[in-house]
């Protein structure tokens, strides 16, 4: 298993928003986590990448055999665990090279690997640009640093192809997207399926799914997963809401 | 023994031989300060009738002054009388004697900015090597120099040597009696840097008070004086980004430009004087009056500075926009950790016509540092169409730190127009967490988003003063999160 998620309890400011939730992942999958405003989606990703106010109470989770909890946010990260944010921040004056730059080579050092040398990045990131359809001028840009609501999801899927990640959790990347940019972010991510990669995708919208087919759907409402299944549920919420659901599981 | 100071006496030696060095005689005056000892100093130094006199209005004025304590800047009050105002150089063999004997922790910092093997154990006070490779650096850049006119010496030699040129300039930017240090610094000041860049010159190197040798004891009260004629360009670099020692508290510089018609000076400063410990004992009190008088039209001064040391920095670079169409300009990054204290910003004098000043000030307090802006833009009635746009941001890390903004402004003229813009924002726990996210330790994350801040700063500096400048960022700021 990549991800192995027992029990998990997590509270923000003394609040417990995750409240026991169990959710197993192998490597190569797609699980797709949907459900009502508020129900904890962002919390638990927020928690698996380890935000400090996110304080986890009760559980485990491990990661290829690891402890996650144990470990800090960015050796979580440089393990191979990224999170496409719900709201990006905007980073003035560290261009977008830069942090990815750091962000690269702090991932192979980890892995023992040389750092990258200038001249092989800038070749390296240009083709990930080119293949997230991304204008090169956003790589000279500060992190985020004016972007448009859209542009900054898709600054997400680009900066996870560059780091190829083992376990991407991309929280609500298609929410603000165009049609035509939802395409290239599901494009994005249907590129980096490789039998061995991981996803989590937290979506309010099936749409997504009919670009990405996902292994698993998971509804979480209250804290917890609900109800699972495969991609048959999503098109079920669709069309009934949650509702049905949660009188059901009440 | 004596074979030492036979050496020790040779590299003296070697180094007036090269025009870098001032030669002083080896002893020390009594602390305390009246008329005997500015007469005494001055007869040392074999000064010419007109500078004594100088020296004594000065010290005429200061008497009559008081210590302004306008910044509120908290402090142990300054004994003026338990200061020796002339000490030669401290003898070389107390001095460390190779890097052997180094505080360890001084040169993990030399090491994490990056500074040369060579300039390390000169910047430790090592007593031998290390000088002769700056020497035959310095010699080279000399003799270019001189091919293309420029003068560039101590201002010792310069009023042996250009006495009617010291004479002429001396205090017509920053008059004696412009305040209290400005006054105790004319009275007393032992040495520092001067240049001359002739007519159409375009200088053909960064200057830099790096390759003047004689730095020892000159630190206390420097003096620099730089006159750009008409039409020419220089850009003068001081101080450098390794922690510098210094046996005195107490620092009074003055630091005058005048640019005549057409010429600019590009001024930018590195300040990394020692800050004290982290409860605030020690550091200097670094108390600078620095001021450009852009005369000619169309001239332009451009003050970049990186304030990191000293436990007190007291420092407003300004500009006299005198001539019309000329331009000054303000790029400032001050940082302030542990218990540091710094009151910095700059004057822009709108006198003539089409006058442009830009001002950028980036302020950053960690710890329980207070950082303030204080800034004046004054525009004349002679200001037709004059401009103004300033910009200052403030960056709070914990919240035990304070930044301050004092934008003061006096507008005589209609036509002038003022731009004001100010931020204080702390290093977000967000922005902290992305940065981490992908990969980058808590350490390096607060320096990317510290450097990112600083950024429209450090691009003004020249290229390599820039590197070293965010270096320093680093390593003053560590130790300031988590
Ligand atoms: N920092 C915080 N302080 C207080 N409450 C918080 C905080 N973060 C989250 N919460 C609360 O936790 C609950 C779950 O929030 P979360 O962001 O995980 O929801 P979500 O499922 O991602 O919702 P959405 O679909 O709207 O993105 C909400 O009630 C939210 O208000
Ligand atoms: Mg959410």
């Amino acid at each position: 298993m990549l991800l192995e998620i027992n029990n998990l309890h997590a509270s923000v400011n003394d609040v417990e928003i995750i409240k026991g939730l169990n959710l197993t992942i192998a490597p190569g999958e797609v699980h797709a986590i949907m459900g009502p405003n508020g129900s904890g989606k962002s919390t638990l990703a927020q928690a698996l990448a380890g935000r400090e106010d996110y304080l986890v109470t009760d559980g485990s989770v491990s990661y290829k055999g690891r402890d996650l909890l144990d470990m800090e946010p960015d050796a979580r990260a440089r393990a191979g665990v990224f999170l496409g944010f719900q709201y990006p921040v905007e980073i003035p004056g560290v261009s977008n090279v830069y942090l990815l730059k750091a962000a690269l080579n702090a991932r192979r050092k980890e892995k023992g690997e040389p750092e990258i040398d200038a001249i092989e990045f800038m070749r390296f990131i240009k083709d990930k640009a080119k293949l997230m359809e991304l204008d090169e001028k956003f790589l000279s840009r500060g992190v985020n640093e004016g972007f448009s609501g859209g542009e900054k999801k898709r600054n997400e899927i680009f900066q996870m192809a560059v780091l190829e990640p083992d376990l991407a959790i991309l929280d609500e990347t298609d929410s603000g997207l165009d049609i035509d940019a939802l395409k290239v972010v599901a494009n994005g991510v249907n590129k980096q399926r490789d039998g061995q990669r991981s996803f989590l995708l937290i979506t309010h919208y099936q749409r997504l799914l009919d670009y990405i087919e996902p292994d698993h759907v998971h509804v979480l409402a209250n804290g917890r997963i609900i109800q699972s299944g495969s991609k048959e549920l999503a098109l079920e919420l669709e069309e009934h809401g949650y509702d049905k659901i949660l009188a059901a599981a009440s | 023994m004596a074979s030492k100071q036979d050496n020790v006496k040779d590299i003296v030696d070697r180094k007036y031989e090269h025009g870098f060095f001032t030669d002083i005689e080896a002893d020390t005056v009594a602390p305390g300060l009246d008329e005997e000892v500015i007469r005494l100093i001055s007869k040392k130094k074999g000064e010419p009738a007109f500078m004594l006199d100088w020296r004594l209005k000065a010290f005429a004025y200061w008497q009559s002054m008081q210590e302004p304590d306008w910044a509120k800047l908290k402090r142990d009050a300054i004994d003026y009388q338990a200061i020796s105002y002339y000490s030669a150089p401290k003898s070389k063999a107390d001095a460390p004697k190779s890097l052997d004997e180094v505080d360890p922790k001084l040169l993990e910092t030399y090491d994490k900015l990056g500074i040369p093997l060579h300039e390390r154990a000169r910047l430790a006070g090592v007593a031998v090597d290390a000088v002769f490779d700056s020497v035959s650096v310095a010699t080279t850049f000399k003799q270019k120099l001189a091919e293309a006119g420029v003068l560039f010496c101590s201002f010792s030699e310069a009023v042996k040597d250009h006495p009617e040129l010291v004479e002429r300039y001396l205090g017509t930017v920053v008059p004696q009696r412009d305040n209290f240090f400005a006054a105790l610094n004319s009275a007393v000041f032992t040495d520092g840097s001067f240049v001359y860049i002739p007519r159409g010159v375009r200088c053909p190197m960064e200057l830099s008070t790096y390759f003047r040798i004689n730095a020892a004891n000159t630190g206390q009260f420097e003096r620099t004086l730089i006159i750009a004629d008409e039409g020419s360009y220089v850009s003068y670099l001081e101080g450098c980004t390794a922690p510098q020692r210094d046996e005195n508290q107490l620092h009074a510089a003055v630091v005058e430009l005048i640019a005549e018609k057409d010429a600019e000076i590009k001024y930018s400063t590195v300040q990394n004087w020692y800050p004290g410990d982290e409860e605030g004992r020690g550091g200097i009190y670094n108390f600078v009056t620095k001021r450009g008088d852009c005369r000619g039209n169309r001239s332009k001064i451009s003050w970049t500075q990186v304030e990191a040391g000293s436990a007190i920095t007291w420092k407003y670079p300004s500009c006299v926009l005198r001539g019309n169409d000329s331009i000054g300009e303000f790029y400032s990054v001050a940082v302030t950790n542990n218990l540091q204290q710094a009151d910095t910003g700059t004057k822009m004098i709108h006198i003539g016509k089409n006058t442009r000043s830009t001002i950028i000030s980036k302020g950053i307090s960690a710890g329980r540092a207070q950082n303030a802006y204080r800034g004046l833009v004054k525009m004349f009635p002679t200001a037709e169409n004059a401009r103004n746009y300033s910009q200052c941001d403030s960056l709070l890390m914990g919240n035990r730190c304070g930044a301050h903004t004092f934008p003061y402004m006096e507008i005589k003229n209609p036509t002038a127009k003022v731009e004001h813009e100010a931020t204080t924002s702390k290093i977000a726990d967000d922005q902290l967490f992305y940065c981490r996210q992908r990969g980058l330790s808590e350490e390096d994350a607060v320096n990317m988003i510290v450097n990112g801040f600083c950024k429209e700063v450090f691009r003004e500096l020249p290229m390599e003063f820039a590197v070293e400048a965010q270096a320093l960022m680093n390593v003053s700021l560590e130790g300031a999160v988590g």
